[in-house]
């Protein structure tokens, strides 16, 4: 793949877009290593995540972006042999203290896949089991929140008249906004994002990538993305990874027209990866 | 070079060659079709066989032979009631009890047994399906029989027995043998078919769903109720069918401690029979052509009816659900 013609003319966009990194770090990730069983995947990470920005982690297959991601909502503990050592703060709070409850953390952190996961269900209970879990609310309230969370994913004009029939009837884009929807319905603080759309058309490409840029007026975001020009487009913070190791990160304008390491400049000029 | 040459052959010698399947790949085929025409012919001619050598005895009795309840060899009275009634009751209480076990079992194995202990249970299960009808007969028999018989039934009699309405199913001496024995046993045996799909449908419920529903703060329980089960349920209920289907037929172990009286009784502890623990056991009492072996060839056929309803919705079900 040669991303770099298109690469350069997101750039512009890249470029004007304000980017400075906002000083409160959301996420802050200390000397974090990961292992699958004996599979040492990821190699003393550091870095922080910005309150209310977007920031892409990038890199080749394997190199462990979706692991880390994994990580920031405690999924890896579902599968046995999968550890994690070091911290990641989440406002001071140690992510990956046994202390602290996977469903309470997973309700402040978010997650969407890289294929729409709708659930067996209606539109509408799709969004209420989530928030069913850990709020008890009037039908009214719960009303509310569905059309408020719909709204915010740009998808209730699509949906109003059909909010009790079964969300596995709507169109791939459709479903991944939903996801979506039912991502923010619990409220969460940070949101991540697995690759959203790599099973989408274009056309729904572009709708999530404006939602994603709407979203972080109030969201924190992270996102797994293996389409460069989505990383320009969308992130404040642009992270490159390589075989279990950060290779650099900061503002995507500067990853993106002026990398600091070699490694960096040949992957996103489509010399490898 | 040898491309070149060969394929100028090929061209020459298009139309003489001879193709090296010539022969034997129709008859190839031709066996294949055989195979597949011997199934229906085979099913066809045991319906067929069944139903006419049942007919004089539906001619005798009329369609009330389908629910008289009258068994009487020596008058010569015949009717289905009590053993329909019998096989429904006792693949019914075997589907109840292997229900919940199946499901707590699947769900074990798939989403909750650490790596080691999943291959033991799992092959124990298959065991279970490999243990002979006959075997289950003879273990009911001489040890679950006298424990029901001893530790069970009294108590519920005693507790239960009064209570109106559901105490009708708690009457009659603590015989042991019963409807409440054979269904407990016919349960242990269609719990590893239950099982076996329970954990193929729950297998297929794709991760990434199991973990978006964990992503929203779920926890192990509220992913099997609300995702898993709904997203398999079809093809559950399938499986059901399915066990029951094998629990109206089955037989050995039935005949062994259902206590084989053609008598009616809506007690779980009176003794009863099915419709095959009855041709078991009178089968060999019935002289050709006798109005007695009418009536069990009758009764076969009603058995296969009944079997071949309920394993047709199992399949429909099952199928609409692979295809959703």
């Amino acid at each position: 793949m040669n991303f770099a013609p298109e690469t350069s003319i997101d750039i512009a966009s890249a470029v004007n877009r304000a980017t400075a990194p906002s000083t409160e770090a959301k996420l802050k990730v200390e000397k974090l290593n990961f292992y699958y069983g004996d599979n040492h995947a990821l190699k003393n990470i550091n870095f922080d995540i910005p309150e209310k920005r977007v920031t892409a982690m990038i890199g080749p297959s394997g190199c462990g972006k979706s692991t880390l991601l994994r990580i920031f909502n405690r999924m890896y503990q579902l599968y046995p042999g999968q550890r994690a050592e070091g911290s990641i703060l989440f406002d001071g709070i140690n992510l990956l203290g046994k202390e602290l409850d996977s469903t309470i953390v997973r309700s402040r952190i978010g997650m969407v896949f890289q294929k729409p996961t709708p659930f067996p269900m209606s539109i509408y209970d799709n969004i209420a089991f989530g928030v069913r879990l850990h709020e008890s609310l009037s039908k009214a309230q719960m009303d509310e929140r569905v059309e408020w969370c719909l709204r915010k994913a740009a998808i209730w004009e699509e949906t109003k008249d059909r909010l009790h029939t079964s969300a596995l009837g709507m169109s791939g884009g459709q479903q991944q906004r939903l996801c979506i929807a039912r991502t923010i319905a619990v409220r969460p603080e940070v949101i991540l994002l697995d690759e959203p759309t790599s099973a989408l058309d274009p056309i729904s490409t572009s709708k999530i990538e404006d939602l994603i840029d709407e979203l972080k007026q109030e969201f924190t975001i992270v996102i797994v993305t293996h389409n460069m020009q989505q990383a320009a487009r969308c992130a404040d913070i642009t992270s490159f990874f390589y075989l279990g190791e950060l290779i650099e990160v900061g503002p995507s304008a500067e990853i993106f027209t002026n990398p600091r390491e070699a490694r960096t400049r040949d992957y996103i000029t489509g010399r490898f990866g | 070079m040898d491309a070149t040459l060969s394929g100028a052959q090929t061209v020459k010698g298009l139309a003489a060659a001879k193709p090296t399947g010539r022969i034997s790949d129709p008859l190839f085929v031709g066996l294949l079709w055989a195979s597949g025409i011997f199934v229906l012919l085979l099913l066809g001619l045991i319906i067929a066989m069944l139903f006419e050598g049942g007919l004089p005895a539906l001619r005798e009795f009329g369609i009330s032979f389908l629910w008289s309840t009258t068994w009487n060899p020596v008058t010569e009275r015949f009717g289905a009631g009590v053993m329909v009634f019998g096989t429904l009751f006792s693949a019914v209480i075997a589907v109840i009890v292997a229900l919940p076990l199946s499901f707590g079992i699947a769900f074990f194995l798939t989403e909750i047994a650490p790596g080691p202990l999943r291959r033991p249970i799992g092959v124990a299960i298959q065991l279970l399906a490999a243990i002979p009808s006959i075997i289950y007969g003879m273990w009911g028999f001489f040890i679950v029989v006298p424990l029901i018989a001893a530790y069970v039934q009294p108590p519920l009699i005693e507790w239960l027995g009064p209570i109106p309405l559901i105490g009708a199913l708690f009457q009659g001496p603590p015989l042991g043998a019963g409807m409440l024995t054979a269904g407990l046993i016919l349960a242990l045996m269609i719990l590893p078919f239950i099982t076996a799909m329970f954990v193929e449908v729950l297998e297929s419920v794709p991760p990434m769903i199991k973990e978006s529903a964990y992503g929203v703060g779920a926890t192990t329980y509220e992913v099997y109720r609300n995702v898993s089960v709904p997203y398999g349920r079809s093809a559950m209920v399938g499986a059901v069918m399915l066990g029951l289907g094998r629990a109206l037929g089955e037989t050995m172990a039935v005949t062994f401690v259902i206590g084989n009286a053609t008598r009616m009784s809506a007690s779980l502890f009176a003794p009863g029979a099915t419709i095959a623990s009855t041709i078991a056991n009178e089968f060999p009492e019935a002289s050709i052509g006798s109005l007695k072996l009418q009536a069990l060839l009758q009764l076969g056929f009603i058995l296969f009816v009944i079997s071949f309803i309920v394993l047709a919705l199992s399949r429909m079900l099952v199928r609409s659900k692979l295809k959703g």
